[in-house]
């Protein structure tokens, strides 16, 4: 059995939503009442069924219109999407790593046949059935990190690996909380998280970029990040702050449940193999809080969480402005009962 | 994370003798499946069931990158060594099971370079085998420079000059050929990005010629083949698991560790990577460091060792293992 995709907007009129069986898969990300950062990376292994961890790239319900709104993101902007001249050979291998993915999780949408460097990539859902000779750029329509992420849903960086350092060489990022990969570009790892708040004092980022130079082949990592988004938008960019930035005095007691979303980033790190790169799929799950509050343990701890979060973290999230309006909404369907412990809805 | 990387089941589909010194050992997958792609400057680690003993050593990925049907290593005979290449050597036959583990690369191309300028010494050549062909197949740019000690050591050297004719130069010792390597670093083009594996001697006078000649570090790629050295045997304790154990004379440290049951991490083996890097708690005695992970300033204070390459001598010590 197939996904039924939804047709939805993320943006205008703004009629994306969750079916149920989606609300219940939602990753959410507080395994505890509080929030504080921690270097949460563990191996990214296949999960439960019934999670967005069946698969190591996930495909879901929205595919199709996430697709449609990159699209129209791209034909605004191009610069979203950039590599630069080394990258090539990274984004084959990126290729490489989401057909395969793709066709082995959903083998009903998508088919890849290989005949040693001669590929064919059948993409149902988009329509798409493409022959083409791996490592030729010249037999697709675009480079082949632009081909595969205008079909998989997420943002990709490919980080180069050298001198001890990664940096920001390649990507498309459309679907980003707040940060534009026009200026991180060719930046590296200690560059690119220079505005995130209190982690650089804790050590954080030094632990971090050790641990991820070090990922192996055949041994993908992840870790979860949260921020919250006023109406479901995925293209929450810098550039194009004028649009979305304002969303956020619109937040009334009467239109939070349908406004406010909790946007939890799946981030997974994978070793490429012919250009020892990484690449780092930075997957964004939208919910909005009348569909999260339908778990009463989420709601609770939410609650919880977003009272408690210091100030500098509700700041650097946005959240500043409409954090009152949103507390107040949640504790009224906090009793004050415990919550168990871990991610999962009771 | 668990230690080391993933392994992979595999059964050796040729064993060729190359020179008095060097045998080839060819690797395919039991399954019959395609190996995963690596990149050029890759290693695998070989695990060896001596007898009652497990011995992992690395060796560099030599085929090209372009076919994973199998992987191929060159194994160097080492007659003073702790018995892994005589292993190899002596006991390694066709249809041999065996286990290797995923490719990882610690000396990989930059391909920012616009020119990839190699030099190798002896069996430093390896590595640079897989990655001519991986430059050649994407028309790089590249030129290669390999010293042996005579001509019929020069392992791989008539296939290489074949294959890529002028980018290749020899140099052997018997015949006082020597790389003229000052004139060779001052006449590069920019964006040429330069590469050195052999002894540690070579690595050592490119570096500091390179350096002295105005060559940004960051262009500057080596790779140590320091496999761990024999040595007096040592009693070690080890806090965290509460045991105490004897390294023997042909064992290292991290293989002592290992045979108790205590897996630390470990990529190289060889004193680079830095994943077995290991606390020490409290010694009376000498360290004998032999790594390239650790700074001259953690070696001087003796709070650290790297298990994979470095030995003890003295009373006692105590890590935090």
């Amino acid at each position: 059995m197939g996904i039924t995709f939804r047709k939805e907007t993320f943006r205008d009129d703004f009629t994306f939503g969750n079916s149920p069986e989606h609300i219940r898969r939602f990753p959410f990300p507080f395994h505890e009442d509080s929030y504080m950062y921690a270097v949460n990376i563990e191996p990214h292994v296949v999960g439960p069924k019934g999670s967005v961890l069946k698969n190591l790239i996930d495909v879901d319900e929205h595919y199709v219109a996430e697709m449609q709104d990159r699209a129209l993101v791209l034909t605004e902007d191009p610069l979203r999407c950039q590599s630069l001249p080394h990258m090539t050979l990274a984004g084959w291998d990126l290729l490489e790593l989401l057909m395969e993915q793709q066709a082995l999780g959903y083998p009903e949408h998508f088919t890849l046949t290989r005949d040693s460097d001669r590929w064919r990539w059948i993409n149902r859902p988009l329509g798409i059935d493409d022959s083409f000779t791996f490592g030729d750029v010249s037999t697709l329509p675009y480079g082949p990190m632009e081909y595969i992420t205008r079909q998989s849903q997420g943002d990709f960086c490919i980080l180069d690996q050298r001198d001890g350092n990664l940096w920001m060489d390649a990507g498309m990022v459309t679907t980003q909380a707040d940060w534009s990969l026009d200026f991180d570009i060719g930046m590296n790892f200690f560059e690119w998280h220079a505005p995130v708040p209190l982690a650089h004092e804790k050590g954080i980022f030094v632990r971090a970029l050790k641990f991820l130079t070090n990922i192996q082949q055949g041994k993908p990592a992840r870790r979860l990040n949260w921020t919250m988004t006023i109406n479901p938008r995925l293209d929450t960019s810098p550039e194009n702050y004028h649009k979305w930035g304002p969303d956020r005095t619109t937040v009334t007691p009467e239109n939070v449940g349908d406004k406010v979303h909790l946007r939890v980033e799946l981030q997974s790190f994978w070793r490429l193999p012919r250009s020892n790169a990484i690449v780092f799929p930075i997957r964004c799950y939208l919910i909005k809080m009348d569909e999260l509050v339908t778990q009463p343990k989420w709601a609770r701890r939410l609650h919880r969480v977003i009272r408690d979060l210091p100030d500098e973290l509700a700041n650097y999230k946005g959240l500043t402005r409409y954090r009152p309006t949103l507390v107040e909404w949640l504790s009224k369907l906090d009793d004050g009962s415990p919550t168990s412990p871990g991610f999962g809805s009771d | 994370m668990s230690t080391g990387t993933t392994k992979l089941d595999v059964v050796v589909s040729d064993v060729v003798p190359v020179n008095e010194l060097v045998t080839r050992f060819h690797f395919r997958r039991r399954d019959g499946q395609l190996l995963p792609t690596f990149s050029g400057g890759a290693h695998v680690v070989v695990e060896m069931r001596d007898g009652e003993r497990t011995r992992l050593n690395p060796y560099s990925l030599m085929g090209s990158p372009l076919d994973t049907r199998e992987y191929t290593i060159s194994v160097r005979r080492d007659d003073a060594g702790r018995g892994g290449s005589l292993f190899m050597h002596r006991h390694v036959r066709p249809g041999m099971e065996m286990v290797v583990s995923y490719p990882v690369n610690l000396f990989s191309l930059d391909l920012r370079a616009r020119k990839h300028l190699m030099l190798a010494g002896g069996i430093g050549i390896t590595p640079f085998m897989a990655q001519t062909a991986q430059l050649a197949a994407e028309g790089g740019n590249f030129e290669l420079h390999y010293t042996c000690r005579t001509a019929s050591l020069g392992t791989y050297a008539d296939l290489l000059r074949e294959r890529y004719d002028r980018r290749i130069r020899l140099y052997h010792d018997d015949r006082d050929e020597r790389i003229e390597l000052d004139r060779l670093l001052s006449s590069q083009p920019l964006g040429t990005h330069l590469y050195v594996c052999g002894p540690s001697g070579m690595i050592g006078w490119v570096r500091d010629r390179a350096a002295a000649l105005g060559w940004p570090t960051e262009t500057v790629h080596f790779e140590h083949f320091a496999a761990p050295q024999p040595g007096a045997p040592f009693d070690v304790t080890l806090a965290v698991s509460g045991r105490t154990i004897r390294v023997d004379e042909q064992q290292s440290l991290l293989e002592a560790i290992e045979a108790a049951g205590v897996d630390p991490p470990y990529l190289c083996r060889g004193g680079v990577c830095g994943q077995c890097e290991t606390n020490v708690i409290s010694h009376d005695g000498k360290f004998i460091h032999n790594d390239h992970w650790l700074s001259e300033e953690d070696h001087r204070c003796g709070r650290k060792i790297m298990p994979c390459v470095s030995r003890f001598e003295g009373r006692s010590l105590v890590l935090e293992r």
